[in-house]
């Protein structure tokens, strides 16, 4: 089962690079002559054509792109001729440890409130929690962040509005850049993973065998933490992996947002110059990691099925 | 044997219970009053919607989500429980009170061992120690006759069957031998022969440890062979309350009356009908997906204007004989006759006049009806599909067609939500007859409907077919039915033709053994049926007759 | 129709607050023209001027309630122009979405076998983008002008229909109307048309709220990187780019087109959510 999953993901991370491929190969017109657009000369067309290896036929060119990118080879950028794998190596950390910091703060407090709201179900602190979280899924990234940046870097000063990391930074130095990405992006997620997790366990709340238990005359704690938990991991999991999942998109607003010098920003900057070696290079990237964390969250809640563990 | 104050065990007075409906709070309980003695079994019986679950657990003070007590007293053992605080309530539910719910396979938890959740409450209360608790449990396992008592406790709930894992609910219920046990219709989930097995393991423990306990069920047969006392309940009301014996034999008013008699046998008239074969079904195989074969080498044939009544156990695969003959499973193997020629096995296949000769009715009116249809678009739509009819030609039709159901003109207007189930059958019934088939397969058509509502159903198949020369197709698993309507009976068991023929030789001796196990298994409305039908399971057992549990 | 005001007066507060702005956001959609003091384009003063209840705020002949833009053009008279660009193309693609979504869904549901494979996998597939990144690839290749931008969204956004479509309509497909219509003879359309859509058609409603709030983000969000809707043209997301550098002066300009598509998207997110909470309740008792 597990096994058998792996393997689709695998199957899956194949087909995304070669749509990602033909994606860029499908263009419409001539993409030298778009992109190089009115300076275009029948030389400069050549030059750029056999520079994007335009003139070999398709399947020896996704062969040579992906056999470069699994030898770290990623290309080279038009915008500047460089290396694309210099270009990403360091954003990639960049984005990694924002989202990794979010993370860290999001994960335990959304699990948290969501299994209390879910308990005291219709009370006050569920009603506020519920408010929160719908605003917050209602809102757009940038005005979350745009109004965390009015408050705390503007009016009061405590962050800095723009997050600039610098190589020489010490590891606290780039988590107080970072502050106002990260927070923004833990806010979002938390509302997203809070009510997910709150829906989850009161589906498993309302179950049979957790009246039966009450009729038992089991303990309450004792119904949480022996009844329910056991039964709501696979659920629960499910949520913490797919919000992980969702920070991939999530990311590439906020960086933009406050200039944070990661992927997702290269990736939107790009895309407006149409420099498609590195959106190639980088999207291959987000769509690996979002493909990987499905795949993990599909594993993890296979594995934490009772009845998939015990089988007949 | 006169029972006194002091042996009162719960006294439920005045209870009124609201249930919130289409946001606002309505009675679905209204002033409710019964007692249990010690050791006394009162059984609660009614049709769905008569409150009987909501009274059951509300004697252990608690309510569904959606639901609360308004008013009232439940006075268990000298303790008020109504109004009682959380503690209180939790203390006493458990050692004192336990419950039976009627899916077992929902009830326990899927993460924990059987053993672990039988342990789970008389460790918590300090009652037993773990090793006291394990030993009892294997007592009470071995009590209740599940197989392997000394291990079944290591399996997983979803690891064990239906029959035993309701046993083993029985046995959690009785771990700290409780005063009163609520048993929640405990046996409606399960096969007729598996529910003997689990009734007699009740009866008998219950008997063996003197406990009280709370019956509830809509089946007055099963009832009478377990309670003292018997509530009968319609619409959140008490009917009327009576010990056993004088509730069967001479009840007071007329609702139960109506609900035993619709346990008494009908005779049939028998139909002269022609010798004209309508169907005939010849070596036919069919399998699932995975090459499962569900059904094995059947053949059968059915005459014009006769009904053959095809009975058995779930897994019988009388209802995949059901989705051969309609054409929605080919079999891979066999052929089915339709007046004289072979069909196409697949639906596709088959014109349009051929569907029209053949109708269905199911199981579940509120499942055939699309809720969206008005009863005219519902009746309408067969009669502008086969025949072409439209405008007053259809609406005289569909009037004719209420007429021969038996519902009045209004009905045309009406959606399936404003129907009972009794009517909504009576459109399913309608539907098919637009067609003017020549067959009707009806599979299980009365299972879902309260007793009174299927026995009108049964009467009205009967005119039907006098007046129409029908044939019929009975798929069911009720012997009361067979025996009410039937001309040819088929018993299937495991996929296989155990036994056909006509009614007078099925019905009566000799029997083929499986036939009598399954026949013996439909309760009878006489307190003794239980034991003796036990005995005769014995009987049936040295013969070599294995009962699937 | 007695019905429908029933229904809707016995909805609590929040339902009809949700309602309330929906209704507001559409009148300002529809009337956006006889609304807005100033054009789309028109320069109606100084950059950043600050909105007319401030104590800094400029005289002028006809008021500029909300301040100006980063190029001084009247930022009340945009909004209005905004909510109708904005509001207008994420309606238009959720409604292709649903279109194209639920037809596939219902086919998949009823047809089952191959058809339902080959829809399934290529929804797979699509579903494993992560929604912005596919759309970004998709818009670097094909470049941003509205057909493509409801094109890309609509896409994505058709899959999430497909997959709660196709659910609704197995659970629906098993009911024994629909076997018993099969039976008859009836052909898929009938299926799809008569037994399928009417019984889907509450649950999808509350996912129609979803996924409009789902794109009218998404373009937003597109707008804001710069990739979706082009100036001059109006549109929340871009509003919020275009004057984004005024923040870090203090000034509260783009807070205001954010707040607008907050406001929506909690409207509609208000209503749905009673939708859901009915539906589920119901269950309950």
């Amino acid at each position: 089962m597990v096994l058998k999953r792996l393997f689709l993901g695998v199957g899956m991370l194949f087909v995304i690079s070669v749509l990602i491929f033909i994606g860029v190969e499908a263009l419409p017109g001539d993409l030298a002559e778009a992109i190089l657009g009115q300076a275009a000369t029948p030389e400069s067309i050549q030059a750029f054509r056999s520079n994007l290896k335009l003139d070999l036929p398709p399947h020896t060119r996704y062969l040579s792109w992906i056999g470069g990118i699994l030898q770290g080879d990623l290309g080279t950028s038009l915008a500047n001729n460089r290396p694309i794998a210099d270009l990403l190596s360091s954003r990639i950390s960049n984005t990694f440890f924002l989202a990794a910091t979010a993370a860290v703060f999001s994960i335990p407090i959304s699990i948290l409130l969501g299994i209390l709201a879910a308990l005291y179900r219709e009370s006050f602190f569920d009603k506020f929690i519920s408010i929160f979280t719908l605003s917050m899924i209602s809102f757009p990234e940038f005005f979350v962040a745009y109004i965390l940046m009015v408050l705390l870097a503007v009016e009061f000063q405590i962050f800095p509005s723009l997050a600039i990391v610098r190589d020489s930074m010490t590891f606290f130095e780039r988590l107080y850049a970072i502050s106002l990405p990260a927070l923004t992006l833990t806010l979002i997620v938390i509302a997203h993973m809070m009510r997910m997790t709150r829906a989850a366990i009161i589906n498993v709340l309302a179950s049979p065998y957790i009246e039966m238990a009450h009729l038992k005359g089991i303990k309450k704690v004792r119904i949480i933490v022996q009844h329910a938990t056991p039964n709501s991991l696979s659920p629960i999991i499910n949520v913490v992996v797919l919000n992980l999942a969702y920070m991939v998109v999530g990311v590439v607003l906020v960086e933009v947002v406050f200039v944070y010098p990661g992927l997702g920003q290269l990736l939107v900057d790009s895309v407006s110059k149409r420099d498609l070696p590195v959106v190639q290079a980088s999207c291959l990237i987000f769509a690996g990691v979002y493909i990987l964390l499905n795949l993990l969250a599909d594993v993890l809640s296979i594995l934490a099925n009772p009845k998939l563990r015990h089988p007949k | 044997m006169k029972k006194t104050g002091a042996n009162r065990l719960l006294n439920v007075h005045d209870l009124c219970i609201e249930g919130y409906q289409e946001e606002e709070w309505r009675q679905i309980v209204n002033g409710v009053s019964f007692y249990v003695d010690r050791g006394e079994v009162l059984g609660l019986i009614g049709e769905s919607g008569a409150g009987k679950s909501t009274i059951g657990i509300a004697s252990m003070g608690y309510t569904r989500a959606g639901c609360r007590i308004k008013a009232g007293s439940i006075l268990f053992d000298g303790q008020e429980l109504f109004g009682a605080d959380y503690e209180t309530l939790r203390r006493v539910r458990g050692p004192r009170i336990a419950y039976v719910a009627q899916s077992a396979a929902a009830s326990f938890n899927p993460a924990h061992k059987l053993i672990h959740q039988f342990v789970e409450m008389p460790v918590q209360e300090g009652i037993m120690s773990f090793s006291k608790a394990e030993a009892r449990a294997k007592e009470l396992f071995r009590r209740l006759d599940l197989p392997d008592p000394d291990n079944i406790g290591d399996r997983y709930p979803h690891q064990v069957s239906g029959g035993q894992l309701q046993r083993c609910m029985v046995a959690m219920a009785m771990a700290c031998n409780p005063d009163l046990i609520v048993f929640d219709e405990p046996t409606t989930a399960l096969d007729v022969t598996t529910q003997i097995e689990v009734l007699g393991a009740i009866k008998e423990v219950i008997q063996a440890y003197g406990t009280a306990a709370i019956y509830i069920t809509h089946d007055l047969a099963v009832v009478a062979q377990i309670a003292d006392r018997i509530m009968v309940l319609q619409h959140g009301y008490e009917v009327e309350t009576g010990e056993t014996r004088q509730m069967i034999e001479s009840p007071k008013k007329d609702y139960t009356r109506e609900l035993l008699s619709v346990r008494k046998t009908r005779g049939k008239t028998i139909n002269h009908g022609g010798e004209e074969t309508v169907l005939a079904v010849e070596n036919v195989r069919a399998a699932y997906g995975n090459n499962v074969i569900v059904l094995d080498g059947i053949n059968t044939k059915i005459g014009r204007g006769k009904t053959v009544s095809i009975v058995g156990e779930s897994g019988s695969g009388k209802s995949t004989l059901a989705r051969v003959i309609t054409g929605l499973l080919p079999p891979i193997d066999g052929k089915v006759h339709f007046c004289g020629e072979v069909i196409p096995p697949k639906l596709k296949n088959r014109p349009k006049e051929l569907l029209r000769r053949m109708q269905m009715i199911y199981q579940m009116p509120d499942t055939a009806l699309n809720p969206k249809h008005k009863v005219k678009k519902i009746l309408g739509r067969p009669l502008n599909f086969y025949f072409g009819m439209s405008g007053k030609e259809r609406d005289q039709r569909i009037l004719k067609l209420l007429e021969l159901i038996e519902l009045g003109p209004e009905y045309m207007e009406r959606y399936p939500d404003e129907l009972s189930g009794g009517e909504k059958q009576r459109v399913c019934i309608a539907r098919a007859l637009a067609a003017k088939p020549d067959l009707i397969i009806c599979d299980e058509v009365t299972s879902a409907l309260d007793q009174l509502g299927a026995k009108g159903i049964l009467k009205l198949l009967q005119n039907l077919q006098n007046e129409l020369q029908v044939s019929y197709i009975f798929i069911t698993h009720d012997l009361d039915t067979v025996k009410a309507i039937s001309d040819h009976i088929v018993v299937m068991y495991q996929g296989k033709v155990v036994e056909q023929g006509p009614k007078s030789d099925i019905l009566h001796p000799p029997y083929e053994p499986y036939t009598d196990l399954l026949l013996s298994s439909a309760p009878e409305m006489n307190p003794d049926w239980l034991d003796h039908v036990i005995k005769h399971r014995q009987r049936l057992a040295d013969k070599g007759v294995s009962i699937r549990s | 129709m007695a019905d429908v005001i029933k229904f809707f007066t016995r909805s609590p507060w929040s339902a009809k607050l949700g309602l309330a702005i929906i209704t507001l956001n559409i009148f300002c959609a529809l009337f956006a023209p006889a609304l807005a003091p100033y054009s789309e384009t028109e320069i109606a003063g100084d950059v950043w001027e600050p909105p007319i209840w401030s104590e800094d705020a400029i005289p002028h002949y006809t008021p500029v309630i909300l301040g100006t833009d980063h190029i001084g053009r009247d930022l009340f008279s945009r909004l209005m122009f905004g909510a109708r660009n904005t509001i207008t193309l994420a309606f238009v693609t959720t409604a292709l979405a649903f279109f194209v979504g639920s037809i596939g869904g219902f086919m998949a549901a009823t047809l089952k076998g191959w058809v339902d494979q080959t829809l399934s996998r290529v929804v797979d597939i699509l579903m494993a983008f992560p929604t912005l990144i596919l759309a970004l690839v998709i818009l670097s290749v094909m470049g941003t002008s509205i057909p493509v931008l409801i094109f890309v969204i609509a896409l994505i956004d058709s899959t999430r229909v497909f997959r709660i479509s196709r659910a609704v309509a197995m659970d629906i497909e098993v009911m024994e109307y629909v076997e018993a219509s099969r039976l008859r003879g009836e052909g898929l359309w009938w299926v799809m048309k008569e037994e399928i859509l009417p019984n889907a058609l509450s649950p999808l409603v509350a996912e129609f709220g979803l996924r409009f709030c789902f794109v009218f983000l998404f373009i937003s969000s597109l707008s804001f990187l710069g990739l979706g809707l082009q100036p001059p043209l109006a549109d929340w997301g871009s509003m919020v780019r275009e004057n984004s550098s005024a923040i870090s002066f203090g000034i509260l300009t783009p807070l205001i087109p954010a707040a607008a598509i907050a406001f929506l998207t909690v409207g509609v997110n208000l209503v749905v959510d009673w939708f859901l909470h009915r539906a589920s309740g119901i269950k309950d008792v």
